[in-house]
Order: C-alpha cells, then structure tokens, then sequence
C-alpha cells in the first residue's frame, strides 16, 4: 500500500523532526553563536571572559575529578551488583525493582535527601554524637571541610546515579549465554579468570554504552552539588547557571554550555575509540 | 585410573523427573555411547558428571573418588558441549589453547597441542580468525579440538560431529576414535546417530525418558535387546514385534515350533530383526502378506504383516517378490527375542 505513496512515512515522521528541529537544533545554534559572537559579530570575547574568571579552573578541576572518582566507582558497583544478582533465582525482580529505586528521584530531590544526613542537624551527626565519636556538631560540608564536601557530593552522586548503570549492565550480562562460563569453568577457570577472560569481554557493548552515558551525565552534575555544597564546590553546570541567572550574562553561559558539550563529545569519542565494539568477536 | 561410577544418580526439574536412578560403570579407558530419543536425560547426565548441574541424589565417581562435591574444575574433565560454546571473543588459536592456558602451560607446549589437535580436526586453515565467521560443523571442530587440546582422562563430548557432512563425519569419527584410543581416554560420548554409536563404541547405553533401557555391546544390543524400545529404537528398519500365542511351552511359525522360554503366559511378543528371516516355500514357512516390496539394490525391503501385525523384513536383492505377493519365511531361530506382552521385557536368551 504504501508502495503508491511513498510520502506517508515521511509524513508520519515529520512531526517528531520538526519539535526536535525546534527545540534542539534551533536553540543549539543559538547557544553556539551566542557563545561565539560579541553584539553580533564572530568574536572570542565570551570565551576569554570564561577562562579568565577565578571560577573556571576550579570547577573544571572539580568536574572532571568528580567524573574521574564516580565513573570507575558506578561502574564497579553496578557490575558487582549485576554479577550477584545473576546468582540470584526467586526474588530477582523485586531485588532489580529496588535497586532502580534511586532512577525515580531528581537530582535536586537526591541532593536534598543526603544534605538532610549531611547537614549540621542532620542524621549522620546525631548518629556519630549518640556513638560518642564526636562532642558537638560537626560540618561536612563548609568550605572548610572541602575533602569532606568532595566524598559526601561524590557518595550523593554514586548513590542516585549506578542504577542506571546497572540496568543497563544486567541487560547485557543476559545477553551472555551462560554456556561460556560453563565452558570456561570445565576447562579450568576460576571465578575471577571467568569474569575478566570471559564475562566482560562479552559485555563490552553494554559498557560501552554505560560508560558514555554516565560521564556525560557526569560531566553535567549541577544540582546534587547545588543542594550539597552551594558555591563551595564549584562545576561546569553551576558556573553557567551563576552567569546566566546571578550575573545575567547569557554570552558567557553559553560559553561553558559550549565547552560542556565539546567535552561530552570527546570523552564519547575516546570511549568509543578505547572500547572499540568489534562485532566480529560477538557471540 | 578414571573409570567412571555413576551410581543412582536422580535429577528432577520441579515436578519433572530428567533421570530416573541412573547407574552406569565405564571402564579405565572405554568409549561408551549415551544413545536415544531427544530428552531422554543425555545432556543432564553428562552436565552432572561435569558438575555444570546439580544432582537430586545420587554419587557420581571416577578412579573411585566421589567427585559430586567439587566444582568442574577440580573434576579433571573436558567436554564439548551440545551447542560447542565456543569463545566468540578468541580467535579459533585462543580457544583451542584455552584449557592449556588455564593450566599454565608454556607456550612452546600450547602451540604443539594446539597445533595437533587443529591438524586432527582439519581446523588449521581458521586458527587466526573468529568463531563467528566459521560455519557451524567448522565451530563444533573447535569445540572439539579445545577439549581435545588438553588430553583429558575423562572426555565428555555431547553430539560433537551432529552439523558435520557424512563424509567428514565419517572421517572424524574414524580419527577421533584412533586418538582416544590411543591415548587411553575414558570417553562418555552423546549422540542421536546409531550408526555412529554402533561404529564407535565398547559399549552402548540406550536412555528413554530419564532410565538407561540397557548397556552392552553394540551387537549385544542390536541382537538382544533387553526392551521394546531398545529393539525398536536401534535398527533400520526397527525390529518386528509380533504377538502369537503359545501352546506347550512353544510357538508356532509355519510348520516350525519354536521354544519360548520357560514359565510365560498363554501369549507371547516375539522380536524378529528383519534380516534374521529367509524365504521358504508355504505352508511350511510363516505366512506374511507382502504390502509393498522396494528393492534398495543392496538388499530388498517388504513391508506387510505377519498375523496381521505389521512387519518389515529384508530378503537378499536376488529374490524376486512383488507387491501383494503372500510369502513363506523361515526365521532364524538363533536370533529371536523373546519379550513379554506385560513388561516388554526381553526374556534372557532361549539356549537350544
Ligand atoms: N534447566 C532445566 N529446567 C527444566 N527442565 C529441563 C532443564 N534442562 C533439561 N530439562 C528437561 O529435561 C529433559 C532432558 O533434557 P536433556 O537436555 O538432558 O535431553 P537430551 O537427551 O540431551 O535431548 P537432546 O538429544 O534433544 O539434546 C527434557 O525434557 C528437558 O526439557
Ligand atoms: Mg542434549
């Protein structure tokens, strides 16, 4: 049927097309010249005004520690995580069902659960003062305390994004026949030559895609920090979100909105260079 | 020593039972077939003895140590298995040295055994590429040349020349069988194909349904069959069941009386290969009413019935019989099984 009108597919994709175009591709061109440009002509003022801000190194510094610390972290977790639960025979679900939990809260809601253990009056203070650990309140997340504001942001941070990282890890664990570990078990391997030899081999692609999308989203964390630190802990997001609201000037958001995205696109091309998905070796 | 003691060994999937007590002993160095229907209980068996899976009960030994508590590694096996699980991030050379690398061997050794366990299987042209372009008989060869690589005591191999052409089976079977052999391998081997089985094998396990029917000699087994089912599981054509009444301790098959044993019932199922028959002029031969008669050029193929019961027999390609022709035949009376119509067990063989 569609054979005499060709057009109908294209119709029925125009939609979805035209409210990306809309609201993505307009608004990215926007920003990139909006970044690029000083009333009206091309110019690299807003760039140098970024770099030169006393903010800028630190939370470059700051993101890509962040990133480097709870990448590596999620991902150890969620493939201890997935490996276990593979084990597991009734209860499975309920178990995955749980561990999800944390993907249904918002970054900000997130933020604010651990700011409410972590804060002067909060559950982690009162918990060490009635083990007698400490005589009075302590602070763990002032400026003063910046290694203490780091783990707590990071362990926020660990806490609301593995799930993700696991969902997408389990799935690729079930693509794994379990006739390759069996094989590999009768001819010798122990458990830990079973998961480095075989196990994450075969997984590559899910971890691929698990590790692109949690840096990304790693290099992007605002509001968990927001909640946590304020501007104590300066990153990327933050910075533009001060310039855009507190300093108004949109040129210079769009700078570190910019910046925040060539960065996205390099650490996923070296994942995809690094973890290079070669599909002849798939079972 | 690895003989090999599997002794009641039970294994239920929830209410379903996969093996019904099952006890086999394979001798030091002896290739044992595992041979019937799809389900039976094959795989399950052998992913005991391997220890993939668990038993319901039972103990499996081999050189008279219990080995159902220790994990596969520790049971100084190789398998190649049903679906040859063959690595498909390991280049064909990694996979065939996987079991030596395991093991630590120096590389001077992996490439020796590798190279003569690609060489036994005719793998050596694919050793650098990956599985996943090999055709599915060139995979199950690896999956075979792994196991072989390592020169187990004890080889479990689950139908490892199924997607292989004949002739190549053929050609296989007759090496795999030298190397064994030679090497003195205690080998369990799996498979749906009686002629393989036969061809290969000390000895033949026949399993239905989660029980071994019987284990003997492959001539044993095809002259003797301890079941119906043996007797109709083995065999092309399958063996003739037919039901006749006795009176005296005797059988009556034209003029002939033939014994039966001692102690049966007033009726009998005599088990009839269809080769162990010849042509004989009536009334003196047992009547049978020829159907359809196909000569194969080796030898000619008559179905039809015998007391109106269905039958196949097989005469010499030289006879002339037509379809719808009534034949006499005269049955060798050396080669009949006697079974009960209750049981359909065979009776132990009726000495003259
Ligand atoms: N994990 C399992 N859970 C439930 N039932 C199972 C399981 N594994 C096997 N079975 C059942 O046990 C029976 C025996 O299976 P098995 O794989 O041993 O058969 P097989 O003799 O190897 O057959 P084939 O010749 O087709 O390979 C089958 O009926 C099968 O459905
Ligand atoms: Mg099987």
């Amino acid at each position: 049927m569609t054979q005499n009108r060709p057009w109908i597919p294209y119709l029925l994709i125009l939609p979805s097309v035209a409210f990306l175009a809309l609201l993505f591709v307009v608004p990215l061109v926007q920003t990139i010249w909006l970044a690029v440009s000083d009333n009206g002509v091309p110019s690299l003022a807003n760039a140098e005004r970024m770099v030169t801000d006393i903010n800028f190194t630190r939370s470059v510094k700051n993101t890509f520690l962040l990133t480097i610390v709870v990448v590596p972290v999620q991902i150890a977790i969620a493939l201890a995580m997935g490996t276990m639960v593979a084990k597991v025979g009734r209860g499975r679900e309920t178990i995955l069902w749980i561990w999800t939990i944390p993907l249904g809260i918002s970054d900000l809601a997130a933020g604010l659960v651990w700011l409410s253990i972590l804060q002067n009056t909060g559950y982690f203070n009162s918990l060490l003062f009635s083990l007698g650990v400490i005589g009075r309140q302590a602070s763990w997340l002032s400026y003063q305390t910046p290694v203490a504001l780091f783990i707590a942001i990071a362990v926020a941070e660990i806490w609301r994004g593995t799930a993700i990282v696991m969902v997408i890890i389990v799935a690729g664990l079930n693509q794994v026949p379990k006739e390759f570990k069996e094989a590999a078990e009768i001819f010798g391997a122990g458990p830990w030559t079973r998961f480095w030899r075989i196990t994450l081999p075969l997984i590559r692609p899910a971890l691929q895609s698990a590790l692109i999308l949690r840096t990304v989203l790693a290099f992007e964390v605002f509001a968990v920090v927001y909640a946590l630190g304020g501007r104590n802990f300066p990153v990327l997001v933050g910075e533009a979100y001060n310039w855009q609201n507190q300093n108004q000037n949109y040129s210079v958001a769009a700078a570190y909105a910019v910046l925040i995205m060539i960065i996205s696109l390099a650490a996923t091309l070296i994942y995809l260079k690094a973890l290079k998905v070669d599909p002849e070796r798939l079972p | 020593m690895a003989n090999i003691v599997i002794d009641r060994i039970r294994k239920s999937f929830g209410a379903f039972q996969a093996l019904k007590e099952v006890s086999l002993t394979i001798n030091d160095g002896e290739f044992v077939s595992l041979l019937g229907p799809s389900g039976c209980g094959k795989t399950t068996l052998l992913r005991i003895i391997a220890g993939l899976e668990t038993s319901t009960s039972g103990d499996v030994r081999i050189g008279d140590r219990s080995i159902i508590g220790l994990v596969p590694k520790d049971r100084g096996l190789a398998m190649v298995f049903q679906n040859y699980a063959v690595f498909p991030h390991m280049t064909v050379y990694e996979n065939v040295a996987f079991g030596l690398r395991m093991q630590k061997a120096d590389d001077a050794r992996v490439k020796a055994q590798v190279e003569k366990a690609a060489g036994l299987l005719h793998i050596e042209p694919y050793l650098d590429r990956y599985p996943n372009k090999l055709s599915g008989g060139q995979r199950q060869r690896v999956a075979v040349a792994r196991a072989l690589a390592v020169e187990p005591k004890v080889l479990l191999m689950d139908e490892p020349l199924s997607n292989l052409d004949a002739l190549l089976r053929l050609e296989m079977r007759t090496e795999l069988k030298t190397v064994l052999q030679s090497a003195g391998t205690t080998t369990i081997y799996v498979t749906h194909d009686q002629t393989e089985a036969m061809g290969l094998s000390d000895r033949i396990a026949v399993m239905h349904n989660g029980v071994v029917e019987q284990i003997g000699h492959p001539v044993e087994i095809y002259n003797h069959p301890a079941t119906r089912f043996v007797g109709g599981f083995i065999g092309n054509p399958p063996m003739n069941f037919i039901k006749v009444p006795v009176s005296n301790g005797q059988v009556a098959a034209g003029a002939e009386q033939l014994a039966t044993p001692k102690d049966v019932g007033n009726e009998i199922v005599l088990g009839l290969r269809g080769e162990a028959v010849e042509l004989a002029p009536l009334p003196q031969g047992l009547e049978m009413k020829v159907r359809v008669a196909e000569p194969m050029g080796s030898h000619l193929l008559l179905t039809g019935s015998i007391h109106d019961q269905p039958v196949r027999v097989i005469l010499p390609a030289s006879e002339t019989v037509k379809s719808g022709d009534t034949i006499g035949l005269k049955l060798d009376s050396k080669r009949i099984t006697w079974l009960s119509p209750e049981s359909g067990k065979s009776f132990p063989a009726v000495l003259a």
